[in-house]
């Protein structure tokens, strides 16, 4: 993997000034509550398609239905806290003024209940050569929306309500900024590069004796873990978790950030996740400023559902002009350890 | 000399098509070992069941006196025998070093956790698996390029450095698929050094399939002769390459001058 010559005490130092720019600016509320929403989503979605990236990218798997982990953490979670907070606090106002540990717990639990469905799709279908896991997941993701539409417990088509809000630009900086760090190590360990040979050459990976099916699964569960934990933060966001948040067109998007910022790059990922979380939502204010108009006999509305034609553009576009995506397959250099090169 | 590798009675088809007709034959240890005979005769065939990519549809293999039959390849590399392949199958974007340490993974005792943490005991575990690998790439001459894509080597370069990383599995037998392939004269002598060599140092045992007769002849201090899946000879390469029935049947007139 090739290198971007940057230094990396610099780089590392202005990203964190950018961390406590904005979070010092949200303290004394002069970022406006949209802004934020838009930075806290994305870094939402730099977890989704750094750890679709671990699945497609670095185990070169293929997997389309990423959103229904997601699914999976936000409702445990979400249901988890709101049933916490339904509890009669042990001291007035205890729940409230919120221990943020009861938030984290309930955040990982719906990160392993998401790894264990993912292990359960992931089993069967990875022990076979082939597609098996694209249709699995595909379908997986429509399955999952359908039982969660049907279950009135968690609020059915309504979705669940009255989840609190408990992720800040803070924990969720935390969480992202966890994931990546996880990730990078697990990719630049002995475990991570059995994952990148299955990518490279199966046949050749199983006969230098690595159990590929075990990477398959456990590269996997892992991607649909971190999936789970951003569902979670996600679900804490915006107080709700609702069964279309997470059908296949959320998915596909995760997808073309991974496809655009360049398979197997988690640089390439993250930088997706920001510029396209960004861009879809320009793209809705402005479509949704485009006036009506007539052709011929027909009105034309120009909405919010037209962003994925363009994603869809962007996704043809990409193919045929840079078809290993922005970054290929390099890393900044902040995200790859230095090894010692003796001689 | 005991038998490494046992093959009784192995036979596969495909569909209807016998491409391996019941082959009993012993790889004793320490030898290099040939097996030789013209296209679809059968040879690669037999490298496929003896690493687990085919199961064989009668018969028996057993390494080590352990039946291995019908055994997933990563177990039967993990059990000794590591294979390389006649097209390479080489981890093009990956760095040379990298294509080592995978093959060392299976040996690498560090958890998930633990490397996921990066924890000393990992680090150290890294530390050897790199040092080892090092000494492989420097044995087979890539020291220059260990930090390089694999994929940017010239041809010769990856035939050894897919040799190195077999040999990096700890095996017991290695199974070489046509070394030779697409090597020049010169080479091709390099190649014949360095078989010797890996068997001497490595004390492995060389189970080799080739179509040049010449490194066969020279190398190889056991043959087996094949053709439509049928052994035709096998003994000494000397013996053979005189062989009427071999000569006629596989080598034709011209073969018995090279």
């Amino acid at each position: 993997m090739g290198t971007i010559k940057l230094p990396r005490l610099l780089i590392a130092a202005l990203i964190f000034y950018v961390v406590v720019t904005i979070l010092s600016l949200d303290q004394v509320h002069i970022l406006n509550g949209y802004f934020m929403v838009i930075i806290n989503r994305s870094l939402i979605f730099v977890i989704l398609a750094a750890s679709l990236n671990l699945i497609n990218g670095i185990t070169g798997q293929f997997s389309l239905g990423h959103m229904g982990f997601a699914a999976v953490g936000a409702y445990v979670s979400g249901t988890i806290t709101t049933l916490v907070l339904k509890l009669p606090a042990p001291q007035p106002g205890f729940w409230i003024t919120g221990p943020i540990f009861i938030f984290m717990i309930a955040i990982v639990i719906g990160g392993i209940a998401a790894g264990l469905v993912g292990f359960l799709i992931g089993f069967p279908s990875l022990r076979l050569k082939g597609d098996y896991l694209a249709i699995m997941t595909l379908g997986f993701g429509e399955i999952i929306r359908t039982i969660l539409n049907n279950i009135d417990y968690v609020g059915g088509p309504r979705g669940l309500l009255g989840i609190p809000k408990f992720s800040t630009f803070t924990t969720i900086t935390l969480f992202t900024f966890l994931i990546i760090v996880l990730l990078r190590n697990l990719v630049q360990s002995s475990h991570g590069r059995a994952m990148l040979s299955i990518r490279e050459n199966e046949l050749a990976s199983e006969l230098c004796g690595i159990d590929t099916t075990r990477y398959k699964v456990m590269g996997f569960v892992i991607g649909a873990f971190c999936a789970g934990v951003a569902g979670g933060l996600l679900a804490h966001l915006l107080q709700l978790a609702h069964p279309t948040q997470y059908g296949f067109l959320p998915s596909a998007l995760v997808l073309i950030m991974v496809y655009a910022g360049g398979m197997g790059s988690m640089t390439g990922s993250i930088f997706a996740a920001f510029s396209l979380t960004f861009l879809t939502e320009g793209l809705r204010v402005a479509f949704d400023n485009i006036p009506s108009f007539r052709i011929g006999t027909m009105d034309v509305r120009i909405g919010t559902e037209w962003v994925m034609v363009i994603y869809a553009i962007l996704l043809i576009l990409i193919m045929l002009f840079r078809t290993e995506g922005i970054m290929g397959m390099r890393e900044a250099k902040l995200l790859i350890i230095e090894e010692k090169k003796k001689k | 000399m005991s038998a490494l590798l046992s093959i009784q009675g192995m036979s596969h088809y495909f569909g209807g098509l016998k491409a391996v007709s019941d082959f009993t034959f012993d790889v004793p240890e320490g030898v290099i070992y040939g097996l030789i005979g013209p296209n679809g005769s059968g040879k690669t065939t037999t490298f496929n069941l003896i690493s687990g990519l085919y199961t064989p549809t009668t018969g028996k293999i057993f390494f080590q006196g352990k039946e291995i039959t019908g055994h997933r390849p990563f177990r039967i590399v993990q059990g000794g025998i590591a294979r390389t392949f006649q097209n390479l199958r080489i981890f093009g974007n990956l760095s040379v070093i990298d294509n080592i340490r995978v093959a060392r993974h299976y040996t690498v005792k560090s958890g998930l956790f633990t490397s996921l943490l990066r924890l000393p005991s990992f680090l150290q575990e890294e530390a050897d698996v790199r040092e080892d690998a090092m000494q492989l790439i420097r044995m087979f001459h890539l020291e220059d390029r260990a930090h390089d894509q694999a994929k940017n080597l010239p041809y010769g370069a990856l035939r050894r450095l897919e040799i190195a990383r077999a040999l990096a599995t700890k095996p017991k037998l290695v199974l070489l698929d046509e070394p030779a392939a697409g090597m020049n004269p010169k080479e091709t002598d390099d190649l014949m050094g360095l078989i010797r060599r890996v068997r001497d140092e490595f004390k492995v045992t060389v189970f080799l399939i080739e179509h040049h007769m010449k490194l066969v002849m020279n190398v190889c201090e056991r043959v087996k002769v094949i053709d439509f899946g049928e052994t035709i000879a096998e003994g000494d390469p000397k013996v053979v390459g005189k062989d009427p029935k071999v000569l006629e049947a596989y080598l034709g007139k011209r073969g018995a001058e090279c």
